[in-house]
């Protein structure tokens, strides 16, 4: 079943709060994971492993430096899953 | 044609004893943040370390497994003639030949056993268990001694941000001897190649003669991190299974000392129940490598004696990418 983005995005935040309790309304598509929220590599490591678990698509290490805002994250999963 | 003679095997083995040496000086985070433009709360936040040990100048890596491997003798009860192996696993030997594992043999008595070195990085020791293990079982040694030891202040870049910070100097060994019981369970072990790149050197000996500098380690951490806690926790539970144990039946969970972040992860992955032991020594030793397991091993004996005779899960993995685990029983 493929996930809407609206869904990525919500599924998302839950991940970034449960690994660094940031709330779930300040994850906005806008949002730099590492300037706007403060996520470090190892957690941004974290939620991508979880993202791939919980969306069932595939993030290659190589691919997660470009994901730099929340835009990217969920517009990679959703385009990751359609493929 | 004559049948040749094929040396009695044994059921088991098991780690005997285990000695340690951590470099005698306390390095804390302040000391380095300065060149990486870094904080205290920054490294503890990130590695959970608060301080790593280094050895001074005038102490080399061999000062420190003699030291480690001397105490492991006593407490096993033995000379250093009765020791049929000696294995060093380390990768900051300065000198590309000969081994530290001769010279070591020649200091503790042990001359003329063979004596040979491994370079595994951090998954080190566990390739020494694992050969150490073989070797008697199979009645090719009786003690087999196998030292990790590093002195990786020698080949740390004070301005890099992506490992130096992390790393220290110590040295952990063990006595490995027959058992009536398997002390020793079969070892999960690999490598991964196509890796090579993940955890290197800065450049090669050879460069040096071309004016390069004197070659440093780096890694790329986030890789690392996936690997080490998601691959990793799957051969984790390869050696659980090989060993036919369940994560509540051990004591100690003794992973290679990477990153308390790593380490926590990590255990999450396992599912470990609260009943077991977390060996966390990188908070205060650092990154040291192929001594961190037993460093860490002999730590959480000295704090809870108690578990000695008890199962613990141990798990190395590093630069190659390499890795090897085994269930043992506590000395």
């Amino acid at each position: 079943m493929a996930f809407t983005k609206d869904e990525v995005l919500a599924g998302l935040a839950d991940l970034v709060n449960d690994e660094t309790g940031i709330a779930t309304e300040n994850v906005q598509l806008e949002k730099s994971f590492t300037d706007d929220l403060d996520i470090d590599s190892i957690s941004m490591m974290t939620i991508v492993v979880n993202a791939e678990e919980k969306f069932d698509v595939k993030i290659p290490d190589d691919e997660v430096k470009n994901l730099k805002t929340v835009q990217d994250a969920v517009d990679y999963i959703t385009g990751a899953q359609a493929a | 044609m004559t049948t040749m003679t094929s040396l009695s095997t044994r059921n088991g083995a098991r780690i005997l004893s285990v000695g340690a040496a951590r470099g005698d000086l306390d390095v804390p985070n302040d000391d380095l943040v300065g060149p990486i433009d870094s904080s205290d709360e920054w490294i503890r936040q990130r590695t959970g370390i608060i301080s790593r040990v280094r050895a001074s100048e005038g102490i080399e890596a061999v000062d420190l497994a003699e030291t480690a491997a001397r105490e492991a003798l006593e407490r096993a009860g033995l000379d250093g003639s009765r020791i049929d192996v000696v294995i060093v696993c380390t990768v900051s030997n300065t000198v590309q030949t000969p081994s530290m594992a001769s010279l070591l043999c020649e200091r503790i008595g042990a001359t003329p056993a063979p004596a040979f070195d491994i370079s595994a990085a951090c998954a080190g020791y566990a390739y020494g268990v694992a050969q150490a293990d073989a070797l008697v079982r199979s009645g090719m040694a009786e003690h087999v001694l196998v030292v990790g030891v590093e002195k990786l202040s020698e080949i740390v870049d004070p301005t890099d941000r992506s490992i130096s910070f992390l790393l220290g100097d110590g040295a952990g060994a063990v006595v490995i001897g027959p058992s009536d019981e398997p002390g020793i369970s079969p070892s999960v072990w690999g490598s991964d190649g196509a890796q090579w790149e993940t955890i290197r050197m800065t450049n090669t000996l050879g460069s040096m003669r071309e004016g390069a500098a004197w070659p440093t380690l780096r890694q790329d951490g986030q890789k690392v991190f996936r690997w080490a806690v998601w691959e990793m926790a799957k051969k984790a539970r390869e050696a659980l299974d090989a060993a036919g144990v369940e994560p509540a039946d051990l004591a100690a969970f003794i992973p290679h000392q990477a990153n308390m972040r790593i380490i926590d992860e990590f255990a999450k992955q396992l599912k470990l129940p609260d009943s077991v032991v977390i060996a966390r020594d990188i908070a205060t030793t650092g990154n040291t490598s192929a001594a961190s397991i037993p460093l860490a091993m002999h730590r959480i004996l000295e704090e809870q004696p108690e578990l000695s005779g008890g199962l613990a899960l141990q798990i190395g993995f590093g630069a190659g990418l390499v890795y090897g685990a085994q269930v043992v029983v506590l000395p």
